[in-house]
């Protein structure tokens, strides 16, 4: 999932890549770096009163009147047009498996799938592998840098704020310069804007208990964010000091106080027995 | 100061578990723990029950394998230390209400999908049972569970979705609760009752 806008001049690639030099260290485990967080609070209370006024309410109504296959085709629609850009970040990253598998879903639901509406490629096993220039960004060796929450678009770190400003500059449907691809890109945006209203709508339960129902919904979304992001980039993160952040283990028996995973080799562990010992 | 054994005698006086010898739990016991919970959730998916009776149930499967004691010890952190063993056992019971409200509720999401096995790994201590979910419109995604049997069966202590960890969330939450009520344990007790 990634934004796109209608203007980009791919000039503004090196500014993006100049912003990057000037992100912070990462922190190893599961630490938070966050030393904008008075703005990225302020920023927070924004988002949830966007979320209140406009994403939340369309969210309810896309549940109430649009149907199941037509939300889950608007979905499919809107990741089928960023599966080039996808495609084209698994190049970057030396990825040729995840390149493939994307440009062949790409090809396949574009043909077979009534141009993207339809997935007949899950049904062959070929699922989106996710990606963009945020985890090109980590696999090239660039640091995570600092927490943001961005306006509207929510959580995250410096080194994905630069990624998604270069994914929304460098979208591979505007190369081919035919006006069928470019007006393919267009619905795409404006699938990109039903999708996240359908989502919304989607996960209703868990969004409203993040947003409205915790102590500290600001906290929650940065943990689970971080943690998230992590994860889906592994070694590259950054974070784990190389580990592979796949297996969350914490020890909730052993800790006091440590939330920081026990050892590299298991960075998801909580031991919470030896607490209790 | 609460040991586990005061935890584990409370726990079993609210009949939260049976207080047996402690083995470790092996791989083959931890994943027919978890392939139960599946079969019990599809189960109930499936029975086309009203949306409110189906959450009832997923809090009842959260509880009867989730090792509630053992998360809510954990949760409360520092905050433990200062706790008697009146009022742990006060948040133990409030506590296990809610966290089976809040991830009890996560299995509605899987209406329509469906969640599969992958494979177990030993962890420093317990065994992780990797499953994949697969929700219609949705790429899959990974679900952890992290399974030990202090108490004498096996029963899951953790939750990873996707890389976010549900000791992790809830220790930040409940700390956060405890600040908004200027670290009042029994307010704490009051509200999640």
């Amino acid at each position: 999932m990634r934004a796109r806008s209608l203007a980009r001049p791919a000039a503004l690639v090196p500014a993006a890549l100049l912003a990057l030099a000037a992100c912070t260290p990462a922190p190893p485990g599961t630490q938070v770096h966050d030393p904008y967080e008075a703005r990225n609070r302020a920023v927070h209370a924004f988002n949830i009163k966007a979320d209140t006024v406009a994403l939340r309410p369309l969210g309810q109504a896309a549940n109430a009147v649009v149907p199941e296959g037509i939300g889950a085709a608007i979905v499919t629609f809107s990741d089928n047009a960023s599966l080039p850009g996808m495609a084209l970040n698994g190049l970057l990253q030396g990825n040729i498996e995840d390149a493939a598998v994307n440009s062949g879903r790409f090809v396949f639901n574009t043909l077979f799938g009534f141009l993207g509406f339809g997935d007949p490629a899950a049904e062959i096993g070929l699922y989106e592998r996710d990606t963009d220039f945020g985890e090109t960004l980590a696999v090239w060796g660039a640091p995570e840098g600092a927490y943001l929450e961005l306006p509207l678009l929510g959580p995250s770190t410096e080194r994905d704020a630069a990624g998604e400003l270069v994914d929304i500059l460098l979208d591979p449907l505007e190369w081919v310069g035919s006006d069928a691809v470019e007006a393919y890109r267009r619905y795409g945006t404006a699938a990109y804007v039903g999708e996240q209203i359908v989502e919304r709508g989607q996960f209703m339960g868990t969004v409203d208990g993040l947003l409205y129902e915790s102590a500290d919904s600001y906290a929650q979304a940065r943990l689970a964010y971080l943690q998230n992001r992590r994860f889906q980039l592994g070694p590259a993160s950054g974070a784990g000091g190389g580990a592979a952040q796949a297996d969350g283990f914490v020890d909730p028996f052993a800790d006091e106080g440590a939330a920081a995973p026990a050892a590299d080799a298991y960075p998801d562990f909580v031991d919470p027995f030896a607490d209790l010992e | 100061m609460i040991t586990r054994r005061t935890l584990l005698a409370s726990a079993a006086a609210l009949g939260l578990t049976a207080p047996l010898p402690a083995f470790a739990v092996t791989q083959q016991a931890a994943t027919q723990l978890v392939g139960q919970l599946v079969a019990e959730v599809n189960a109930v998916i499936a029975s086309g029950q009203p949306e409110g009776a189906m959450l009832a149930e997923f809090e009842r499967i959260f509880l009867r394998h989730a090792d509630v004691p053992t998360i809510a010890a954990y949760v409360l952190g520092p905050a433990r230390r200062a706790a008697t063993p009146a009022q742990m056992q006060a948040f133990m019971q409030a506590y296990s209400a809610y966290v089976a409200r809040k991830y009890g509720g996560r299995f509605r999401e899987f209406i329509g999908g469906e969640v599969e096995v992958v494979t177990a790994r030993d962890l420093p201590r317990g065994v992780e049972v990797e499953t994949r979910a697969l929700l219609r419109g949705q790429s899959p995604f990974r679900v952890d569970f992290h399974v030990e049997d202090s108490t004498g069966r096996p029963l899951f202590f953790n939750l990873i979705i996707e890389g976010v960890n549900m000791l992790l969330s809830e220790r930040q939450e409940v700390l956060a609760m405890l600040d908004a009520r200027g670290g009042s344990l029994d307010r704490l007790i009051a509200d999640l009752a």
